[in-house]
């Protein structure tokens, strides 16, 4: 709390003066663009909006484009964004860095706000066990470092026995349950869960194999 | 029943459980240690899959939203406690607490005095909490104590993050009891003492409720019979 701006050695990067705290203290930071995710999310929950900012433009893509995955409708997958990062802007404090990475801590809110929409968007339908999921679209830009994510994931997931893929495919990119799993797939809950379990550990195995970061 | 509950982190970490499910496995989470650690992993994996789903770019605008209803929350949502009001008749043997906590946004804000020890201690509690509930939970001030009740987006769901409450006397617990339309229902006991502990609610409480805490004799009662020492804002 003592740095000041004449800390700042030659060539560092600027220190930016957030608003004081409450009580007097003043927080400084690096500019938000120097955090790590995880630092970012921190100052996210020191109610900084210009780390939220910078957050939607770290996750803000892959977020819309899970949304849209699940949802399908334009609309929908950006009210399920728009509540999803408001959850976040709320919740931060709930956020601890030994956890979780904080991409899987974001994604995770866009994740279940989007599979709650969809799951309310059938209901009103009558259609309880939905479309299946349509095979991911190419980007629409050439984010390299996106893609080659976005690759590893894929690859990783074609690596997969086909029925593990199946059910993790159907459940995280469907938002079915495991019950309207185990219906659509005429299988035991106890088969889908197993393949559940075992397809999500053999996958984060891969992942790490590949060295993915998601951050 | 337990080991069916373990089996729940897959599909957890999917968001692959229907709603009762999923309350029934945050129940467990809580009290499982090898779950959460389990499920730290699943879930690791099951973030990735969020980067294989990547498509066209979001609409611009809705940057600008998000941070416009975010400033519009902050500006609103803030919650500052009160500072300690404890010397209650009722309540000689509770300590009193010099810190005074902010909290809502992950404003964390204080008399300059309050020690690190006590922020950490209430940062862990809430972290808790909001684990326990959902990064989305609602958080209502308590009146007469420092704390929050903290209610899960939603649904009824809830729980009290209470801080520097000292243990329950002899013979003696704290109570909890959420109060609709002036009717009070038992909620839940607990100890006190040690930091700032959540106590997760064995009631919903619905919107319009309030929860409210008494010291009751060992056991609980069924309806209060001490003063109320504290209670939250209405939900």
């Amino acid at each position: 709390m003592s740095a000041t701006i004449g800390d700042v050695r030659p060539g560092a990067l600027p220190l930016v003066r957030l608003r004081p705290a409450a009580g007097g203290r003043e927080i400084l930071r690096k500019d938000v663009a120097q955090l790590s995710d995880e630092a970012l999310l921190e100052a996210v929950a020191d109610s900084d909006e210009a780390a939220l900012g910078e957050l939607y433009d770290r996750f803000g893509r892959v977020a819309y484009g899970l949304a849209l995955r699940i949802l399908r409708d334009a609309t929908l997958a950006e009210d399920a964004v728009q509540e999803a990062f408001l959850q976040v802007w709320r919740g931060a404090t709930g956020y601890r860095r030994e956890r979780a990475k904080a991409s899987t801590w974001v994604l995770t809110f866009v994740h279940r706000r989007a599979v709650d929409l969809v799951r309310r968007e059938e209901r009103r339908r009558g259609d309880p066990s939905g479309a299946l999921p349509e095979p991911a679209g190419p980007g629409a830009d050439d984010a390299v470092v996106a893609r080659s994510r976005r690759e590893i994931v894929q690859d990783a997931l074609s690596r997969l026995p086909a029925d593990q893929r199946e059910a993790i495919e159907l459940a995280y990119y469907g938002g079915l349950t495991q019950s309207e799993l185990a219906e659509r797939l005429s299988q035991p809950l106890g088969t889908i869960k197993s393949r559940m379990f075992s397809g999500l550990q053999r996958l984060h195995a891969l992942l790490v194999e590949a060295g993915f970061e998601s951050a | 029943m337990s080991s069916d509950l373990h089996e729940l982190a897959a599909p957890y970490a999917l968001d692959a459980l229907d709603a009762d499910e999923r309350e029934r496995f945050e129940r467990h989470l809580a009290e499982c240690e090898r779950c959460s650690a389990q499920l730290a992993e699943l879930q690791e994996a099951a973030g990735a899959l969020a980067f294989a789903a990547e498509g066209p770019e979001p609409p611009p605008s809705l940057r600008g939203r998000i941070l416009e209803s975010a400033r519009a929350e902050s500006s609103g949502k803030v919650v500052a406690f009160p500072p300690h009001r404890w010397a209650l008749p009722a309540v000689a043997t509770i300590a009193a607490v010099a810190a005074c906590v902010a909290i809502g946004l992950g404003i964390w804000a204080g008399s300059l005095s309050h020690s690190l020890d006590r922020e950490r201690s209430a940062k862990a509690g809430y972290a808790r909490a909001f684990e326990l509930l959902g990064g989305g939970a609602q958080v209502k001030a308590l009146a007469g104590g420092e704390g929050a009740l903290l209610v899960a987006p939603g649904g009824g769901k809830a729980a009290l993050v209470v801080c520097g409450l000292s243990p329950a006397p002899a013979g003696r617990t704290y109570e909890a009891w959420v109060i609709e339309d002036k009717t009070p229902r038992p909620a839940g006991l607990f100890r006190g003492g040690g930091g700032c502990p959540p106590v997760l609610l064995e009631r919903e409480v619905p919107a319009g409720a309030t929860v409210a805490v008494t010291l009751e004799r060992k056991g609980g009662a069924q309806r209060p019979t001490g003063s109320i020492l504290f209670h939250s804002a209405a939900v």
